[in-house]
């Protein structure tokens, strides 16, 4: 097997382990359409690594967490729907992403390989990257596991018996913007939500306890990155799409399934 | 006997509308406080202040120390996506199962352990949220409309359950109902709140408050049971919507 597609294996495998846990929050928190936000908010993180010379990778975190925080906070004020809210700051960001980036003199940027990503041109310093990334993510998972379900399941309830909400809370969107981060390499901005809620979803079939979904999440996750890159070789599709359409014919494969509750 | 909870002068609006105008009380160790009054009368603002859920805008909330508080929301919304079962959602409290399950004895539905939340019914839903309360071994029992979503013979059951729960612990215990009559039995005092405190005492000198009864009408307070509908003026039944509930008349 050729070097690129053996890094192309192990980058999306990080991606995908860590997706399972972190797709689990998306779904029981229903924040799919927070996701792509935060995704679309990458594109803004590359244009400003470009603008200020700096590397994007820690870039895309930084303004994918400023958003994060800014949704939080706007989420509060609640005079507008979430989702309308989302609607606006998710195709806002996007735009203002594309523009900024046709905006910078001399920057040439493949703009294919930011929305689907282009994992046959990982390198290895780059898959290690998605590695100890992955690796910090699920152990900080591990690590506040229950006040993470705790405020998913009774957001009050868990702040009277002491688990501080607005830490766990922001913690959680640091995390999911490391995800984002690691996973626009493998799948880009455009698809990478469904790298989280796909595989999730596709578990919940499956799962009778949290923990249980979030491993079979990482499970499913894993399989499709697999079969998506066989394909994406045999059949010469592109390699991001190939596997998030891998991901989904595994759901509809599982939906043969009766849901156990 | 001293105070675990004072609250002193407590005011709170949201978006310039006044929800709680110079509200005091005082809640005594063992000792079951019932608020009640119609809905928008600020029991719930009131609770989430003294839980530190919500910050007044003045007035003074004192403990008489760090006490251990059991909270029992009044609803609890599950995302049908998650699995969790009864037993994972006390682990969320306490890890120990062996208490988990003690606790669900106490509240006697230790058959639901393995069950998954999501299926539970409205009274099971209810015991499940005061087991985890309980769990907490608290000083004081913070209970936010209870009975809601139980049948009435429930409702009488679950009453009957708190009150066990203060006698064999001695925790203290603030409850929110919108319903006097059902809850007389098992409380020490209540306090009739529309904003402000209306009137407050044990439930029989409460029931015939002039206060009171202006807020609930006169006749509600002497009836020992509960109706489901009302009776229109040739004595036709018609369904008793929530709203008026407590204000209806027998022609």
């Amino acid at each position: 097997m050729a070097d690129f597609l053996i890094l192309a294996l192990l980058a999306g495998l990080g991606v995908a382990i860590v997706s399972g846990p972190l797709g689990a929050f998306v779904v029981w928190r229903r924040l799919a359409y927070f996701g792509d936000t935060l995704a679309h908010s990458a594109l803004l993180g590359i244009a400003a690594g470009l603008w200020l010379q700096v590397a994007p990778g820690p870039m895309v975190i930084v303004v994918c967490l400023l958003i994060a925080l800014l949704l939080l906070a706007l989420g509060r004020q609640q005079s507008l729907a979430s989702d309308t809210l989302l609607g606006i700051l998710s195709h806002s960001s996007l735009a203002l992403g594309l523009v900024a980036m046709s905006l910078i003199p001399g920057a040439r940027v493949n703009l294919e390989a930011l929305l689907f990503g282009d994992l046959l041109a990982v390198t290895a310093a780059e898959t290690l990257a998605i590695w100890l990334v992955s690796g910090l993510v699920l152990s900080l998972v591990y690590w506040l596991w229950t006040p993470l379900l705790a405020i998913t399941v009774h957001e009050d309830l868990a702040r009277v018996e002491g688990v501080r909400v607005g830490l766990v809370k922001t913690v959680q969107m640091l995390l999911l913007a490391l995800v984002i981060a690691i996973g626009m390499k493998v799948v880009g901005v455009l698809l990478i939500t469904s790298l989280l809620v796909i595989p999730a979803a596709t578990a919940r079939r499956f799962a009778t306890r949290p923990e249980q979904m979030a491993i079979l999440g990482s499970i499913a996750g894993s399989v499709a990155v697999c079969l998506g890159i066989a394909a994406s070789w045999w059949w010469d599709t592109p390699m991001g799409p190939t596997i998030v359409l891998a991901s989904g014919l595994l759901f509809i494969a599982a939906l043969t399934r009766r849901q156990r509750s | 006997m001293s105070n675990l909870v004072s609250v002193r002068e407590l005011c709170l609006s949201f978006a310039g509308r006044r929800v709680l105008e110079d509200v005091s009380l005082d809640l005594e160790a063992g000792q079951i406080l019932t608020l009640i009054g119609p809905n928008g009368a600020g029991k719930t603002s009131l609770v989430r202040v003294i839980l530190g859920l919500q910050k007044p805008d003045s007035g003074t909330l004192r403990f008489s120390h760090r006490l251990r508080i059991g909270y029992m929301p009044q609803k609890l919304h599950i995302d049908t996506t998650l699995p969790l079962t009864v037993a994972g959602f006390l682990a969320l409290a306490d890890r120990d199962s062996r208490r988990g399950r003690s606790v669900l004895e106490r509240v006697e539905i230790a058959h639901l352990v393995d069950q998954p939340v999501t299926s539970l019914s409205g009274g099971e839903t209810q015991r499940v949220l005061l087991a985890r309360a309980l769990l907490r071994q608290p000083e004081l029992l913070v209970l936010d409309e209870p009975v809601q979503g139980v049948d009435i013979t429930g409702q009488e059951a679950l009453y009957r359950l708190i009150a066990r729960i203060r006698n064999e612990t001695g925790c203290a215990i603030l409850m929110v109902s919108h319903d006097l009559h059902l809850v007389m039995a098992a409380t020490d005092r209540v306090i009739c709140l529309n904003r402000h405190v209306c009137c407050h005492g044990t439930p029989d000198v409460v029931s015939i408050d002039p206060a009171y009864t202006e807020l609930f009408g006169v006749r509600t307070a002497l009836y020992t049971h509960h109706h489901d509908h009302e009776h229109g003026l040739h004595g036709k039944v018609t369904p008793c919507s929530e709203s008026t509930h407590g204000e209806h008349h027998h022609g």
